[in-house]
């Protein structure tokens, strides 16, 4: 068989070991999110201090893709400042796996990839609304985060 | 196919799309019929006929079109009656499948009948829909909804529909003939029994068994029945509720509109007979008298040879499938207690991933949940994997589908 375009050697490594795994007591940000007609299934955790994320981790079952895109997910925005994490692009996230392909490809599979990045927009909207009382800042992240596919 | 009396080479040329390629030139291995069935030549040939030469609304105009129409879709029930064995043809509701017929049945029977601290019963291995219609109805009215667990084998514990029944709160018990995941023939007599005796009413999801075995609703004897067209070679959109005439004539419309009415005045509507007064607006015409081209396939066959050929590969399967390490398989071992429907999980791989890299060698199954998120609960996973088979599945189809576990054993480094 020709080389996977999807089950490459890093997505599947991911799926069998993904990266921050488990969960965060009282978060600052927490997200559930699925889709519901594969049965993907995933918790985001986040503390945020002083402006950056100062721990994430998430939980959940899913197939290899999404275990794939939400570990990488966790380890990109891992220090990153809020405004950062904010304007995070899903190509940057699919390049970082190659799954770029996906979008013209899979319509049904992207929203595997997509599901971490939904509950992270989600989740971040959520925070500068309810904690922070700042809805500029959230801006139209909800928009963004029901749009992604 | 050696076993029964018809060909099977003659069967698969009878369907177009069986000789399609898919995914660079495979194959296509079709094991998705619990899903959706593939549909004969024979139906595509009804419905295009129809819209070619007859096409016209029915029940009302003069015009020859329209006696031509209202003549073949009244005809289709008639064969319905004849397929089931029904005794009265205005029993025979034309809905858009089980989903509405269920729909139908909780709104215009359950808001009449069960009230405040009645309970429904239902099962473990059940649809969506023969779920949530139940969970809204006990919403709005304050019923209770309680559970038939299945056991290790995938089969139901009616011991506990006895404690349910024994409460004297139960309106009614709403169970599938056929498990869509599991593959599970219920015992539905026993429990139609076991309801009478009680005095709760019983609806049958028939949706995977009509497709698949002989069907006799009248000596079954329950209270209502649903199954849906497109799983049994016949269109999308179509789909059957039986009752019994004395539920029907007491219970109220579902939907109002043309057709189900006698008299319209100004404020207030007299119904007009069964079974139009559930048939409200223009029904799916066409895609009824193709249904009919679909019963006269499965009778030509004869039901027993479709029964006896998933049979025969549910147990070829089953067997080949015993010496595949790291598949799961989920009900009942015995084929003869199954129809062909096999739901199995591999090693750890999600059935997602399963199911993609098997579609590159043109094998189609479905990975999920299956509209059966009671049962994955249940069973303890996320999804699994389904293979389902119907008359015109082979051995080398089943083959094939086990030779490409060996793709996702390779990817995984299994
Ligand atoms: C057991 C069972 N019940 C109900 C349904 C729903 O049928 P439909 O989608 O045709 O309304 C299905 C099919 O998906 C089924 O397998």
């Amino acid at each position: 068989m020709s080389a996977d375009p999807i089950y490459t050697e890093m997505i599947i490594e991911y799926s069998r070991n993904p990266s921050n795994f488990g969960k965060i007591d009282e978060p600052h940000i927490h997200r559930h999110d699925s889709n519901p007609l594969c049965g993907d299934s995933i918790d985001l955790y986040i503390n945020i201090d002083e402006n950056k994320v100062s721990n994430v981790k998430f939980d959940g079952k899913g197939c290899a893709i999404c275990m794939a895109c939400t570990s990488v997910l966790t380890e990109m925005i891992q220090g990153k400042t809020l405004d950062e994490v904010k304007n995070f692009q899903k190509d940057e996230l699919l390049g970082e796996l190659g799954l770029e392909h996906l979008i013209k490809t899979s319509p049904v599979r992207i929203k595997c990839a997509l599901l971490s990045l939904k509950a992270l927009k989600h989740g971040i909207y959520t925070f500068f609304v309810e904690k922070m009382n700042d809805t500029e800042s959230a801006g139209n992240l909800k928009e963004e985060a029901s749009s992604l596919y | 196919m050696q076993s029964t009396s018809y060909s099977l080479e003659n069967i698969r040329k009878d369907f177009p799309v069986l000789a399609r390629k898919v995914r660079d030139e495979k194959d296509l291995v079709y094991l998705d019929n619990a899903a959706t069935t593939q549909k004969p030549i024979h139906v595509i040939d009804a419905i295009s006929d129809y819209y070619k030469n007859h096409n016209s609304n029915i029940h009302r105009a003069v015009h020859a079109l329209a006696e031509e129409s209202t003549e073949a879709f009244e005809a289709v029930r008639d064969k319905i009656a004849k397929f089931l064995n029904i005794k009265d043809r205005q029993e025979i509701i034309f809905v858009r499948g089980t989903t509405e017929a269920i729909n139908l049945v909780s709104y215009s029977w359950g808001r009449e009948n069960v009230k405040k601290g009645d309970i429904v019963v239902t099962t473990e291995y059940e649809h969506h829909s023969n779920i949530v219609p139940w969970q809204l109805l006990a919403q709005e009215v304050g019923a209770e909804i309680k559970y038939i667990d299945i056991d290790e084998n995938g089969e139901l514990i009616l011991e506990q529909l006895d404690d349910h029944l024994a409460t004297g709160k139960v309106k009614l018990v709403a169970v599938s003939h056929v498990s869509n995941v599991l593959g599970t023939i219920t015992d539905v007599n026993r429990i139609i029994t076991k309801c009478k005796d009680a005095g709760a009413k019983i609806l049958i999801d028939g949706a995977q068994a009509v497709p698949h075995m002989k069907v006799d609703i009248d000596s079954l004897d329950c209270d209502f029945y649903a199954f849906s067209g497109h799983k049994m070679l016949g269109p999308t959109g179509v789909g059957i509720l039986w009752a019994k005439k004395e539920h029907l004539e007491k219970m109220q419309p579902f939907h109002g509109g043309g057709d189900m009415i006698r008299e319209v005045h100004k404020y207030e509507t007299t119904w007009n007979d069964l079974p139009y007064k559930f048939e409200a607006g223009t029904p799916n015409i066409a895609d009824v008298i193709g249904f009919a081209a679909a019963i006269d396939y499965l009778s030509n066959i004869g039901m027993d040879n479709v029964r006896a050929h998933e049979i025969e590969l549910t147990a070829y399967a089953l067997e080949k499938m015993k010496n595949v390490k790291g598949l799961t398989i989920y009900g009942p071992k015995d084929p003869q207690k199954a129809s062909g429907v096999i739901s199995f999980n591999f090693n750890d791989v999600h059935p997602h991933d399963v199911a993609t890299i098997i579609d590159k060698n043109g094998v189609a199954i479905r990975s999920g949940h299956h509209c059966a998120q009671v049962l994955m609960e249940k069973l303890n996973v996320a999804a699994t994997n389904r293979a389902s088979f119907y008359i015109y599945t082979t051995k080398e189809e089943v083959d094939v589908l086990i030779n490409s576990l060996e793709d996702v054993a390779r990817v995984f480094k299994l």
